[in-house]
């Protein structure tokens, strides 16, 4: 009873638009569905770390190597900074990245997808960054305090990422032949996983009513998803690139651009773990962690004979 | 800048040994960007990365002003073959784990340290305030590699081990900080390069003190120390880093990216 009243408290916060902060009183399953969802996020930025890292030592000028080095940095703080907004629900950043390692928690597929050339840097800056843009951006009003926060400091980074990475896009798309050849080429391997990043239709998303009850999102995936074609759409064009989507059309009526169906027999195959680099990811993640071990022992041990805090305990 | 045909030679020499340190090294702490121990040093590295790299134009494009060829920083990069980089073979050795990077990076960061202290009195004020800029991020780079060195020397008995181990192996890379040639000595003459062999003592006291905080043992006198590098010698590993780094502007020439 005690609880109900509370229930109906806290979902009137909600309604009056109230951020709910860590101390604040949450039903258990407000506060399960945040670490789920912030703790995807933050592997999520770990993880995208390894595909374009791929390309640091390969970058085709220093100014280009120094833009993707910041990147992918800015991903690392990205996961560090989404490991403490979950820590504020109780759980630990070692318990959640034991989870990710045992293959218990899930990240954005995206990164399930290899990145073959240098183009892959630009597109992956253009539609990937551009797609967070678009959920975080929603994601930023999202009623827990501590993640809307999050979202609004690394929407700003993203917004730096789409701009780099469409300036390769624009830069490569007036270039040589086989600059053309391998930006087109990008697109359209990255097309369709983009899409793909703003999850399942509506009505195949289990979570989606309660998330939205209780403002944690504030759109569905497929309003999303909608807005970032029509966003993306017109940038394509405005270089000369080709969406690979026979199906595409502009609506005048509704001004969306409408859209072919995804191939959701390649969405649900990679969640569940067979894309082409899903066990490549895990691998290079684990193979990390195992060989940091005894880095974080020395270090644990020597902060104790020093009578020093570890940071990396 | 107006200099005779000697000092021009001379100068362009010198400072595409301080850009090519800073570009080999910076090169191989990139590639640590997502595989390190912990988060906060997937931070840290890629931080000392960029600020190598950062370093490294600054010198390279100096470089291509004084050689008044129209060559920028990239086609230094870009274009040159393992016979014309100057860097010293430490800073082109493989990562190994991360013990063997801490090492590598303390070697180099305290002989960079007092390297660009002294080139602060450069009579060149390019070179001056290129130094003096470099010197605030070295100095936490030094601090940063100090710290893993205490850390794992007198960590655990296995980091104790594996630095040790990884201080043996690059020892024999360190003498070669400290040689000077008629390049640089006719630098020194005119008050724009520091004479290396003028580090070696400072280095030695700065390396010692931390190496024995850290109860590791100081490599004695090695059987083979490498030399000629800043005459364009280098270990097998040079070869490979260029191979990856070169490849897109050299396998397209004509593009712009
Ligand atoms: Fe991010
Ligand atoms: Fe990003």
């Amino acid at each position: 009873m005690e609880d109900k009243k509370r229930l109906e408290e806290f979902e009137a916060r909600i309604q009056r638009g109230e951020k709910i902060e860590p101390k604040d009183w949450m039903p258990e399953r407000y506060r399960k569905q945040l670490i789920r969802m912030i703790s995807q996020h933050a592997h999520s930025e770990v993880v995208g770390m390894l595909p374009e890292g791929n390309w640091i030592t390969r970058a085709p000028s220093l100014r280009r190597k120094l833009v993707l080095l910041a990147k992918v940095q800015d991903e690392a703080g990205h996961g560090l900074y989404l490991y403490s907004a979950a820590e504020t629900l109780g759980v630990d950043r070692q318990e959640l990245i034991e989870q990710l390692l045992e293959g218990k928690a899930k990240y954005s597929n995206i990164f399930n997808y290899p990145t073959l050339t240098w183009a892959d840097i630009g597109v992956i800056g253009w539609l990937v960054d551009g797609a967070a843009i678009v959920n975080q951006t929603m994601l930023a009003k999202s009623s827990y305090g501590p993640y809307s926060r999050a979202m609004i400091r690394i929407c700003k980074e993203e917004n730096f990422h789409k701009r780099q990475g469409y300036e390769i896009v624009a830069t490569m798309a007036k270039g040589t032949p086989e600059q053309k050849k391998m930006v087109q080429d990008a697109v359209n391997r990255w097309w369709w996983p983009s899409l793909m990043m703003f999850g399942p239709h509506d009505t195949d998303s289990p979570n989606s009513g309660e998330l939205l009850r209780w403002k944690v999102k504030t759109k569905t995936n497929d309003e999303l998803r909608q807005r970032f074609v029509n966003l993306t759409v017109p940038q394509a064009h405005a270089v000369g690139l080709t969406i690979p989507d026979p199906d595409l059309k502009y609506n005048p009526e509704t001004g969306n651009w409408e859209f072919g169906e995804i191939d959701w027999d390649e969405f649900w195959r990679v969640i569940k773990g067979d894309g082409p680099c899903n066990r490549e990811r895990m691998r290079a993640r684990r193979k990390a962690h195992e060989e940091g071990a005894w880095v974080r022992e020395a270090a644990a041990a020597y902060a104790a004979k020093h009578g020093m805090k570890s940071r990396v305990a | 800048m107006k200099l005779d045909k000697q000092t021009q030679s001379d100068l362009f020499d010198y400072l595409l040994r301080l850009g090519d340190d800073r570009l080999i090294l910076g090169h191989r702490v990139s590639e640590w960007c997502g595989h390190g121990p912990i988060l906060e040093e997937d931070i840290a590295l890629s931080n000392i990365a960029l600020d190598l790299i950062g370093q490294s134009i600054n010198f390279l494009s100096l470089a291509g002003k004084v050689e008044g060829q129209g060559r920028t920083e990239d086609d230094l990069a870009y274009h040159r073959d393992a016979l014309d980089f100057k860097n010293l073979m430490l800073v082109e050795q493989p990562n190994g784990d991360f013990g063997f990077t801490m090492v590598r990076q303390f070697l180099f960061d305290a002989y960079s340290l007092l390297l660009m202290e002294a080139l602060q009195a450069s009579e060149l004020k390019e070179l001056a305030a290129i130094a003096g800029k470099a010197l605030k991020e070295v100095r936490y780079h030094l601090r940063h590699s100090s710290q893993w060195v205490l850390r794992l020397g007198d960590g655990t008995e296995e980091s104790h081990r594996r630095v040790q181990n990884a201080l043996d192996d690059l020892w024999m890379y360190t003498r070669e900080m400290f040689e000077s040639d008629e390049v640089e000595q006719r630098l020194v003459q005119k008050g724009i390069a520091v004479d290396s062999t003028s580090l070696k003592s400072g280095w030695e006291s700065m390396v010692f003190q931390i190496l024995k905080q850290a109860t590791l043992e100081i490599p004695g006198e090695q059987g083979y120390y490498s030399s000629g590098s800043r005459q364009g010698i280098h270990t097998e590993h040079l070869g490979y880093i260029l191979a990856d780094m070169q490849f897109l502007p050299r396998a397209y020439p004509d593009a712009k990216w």
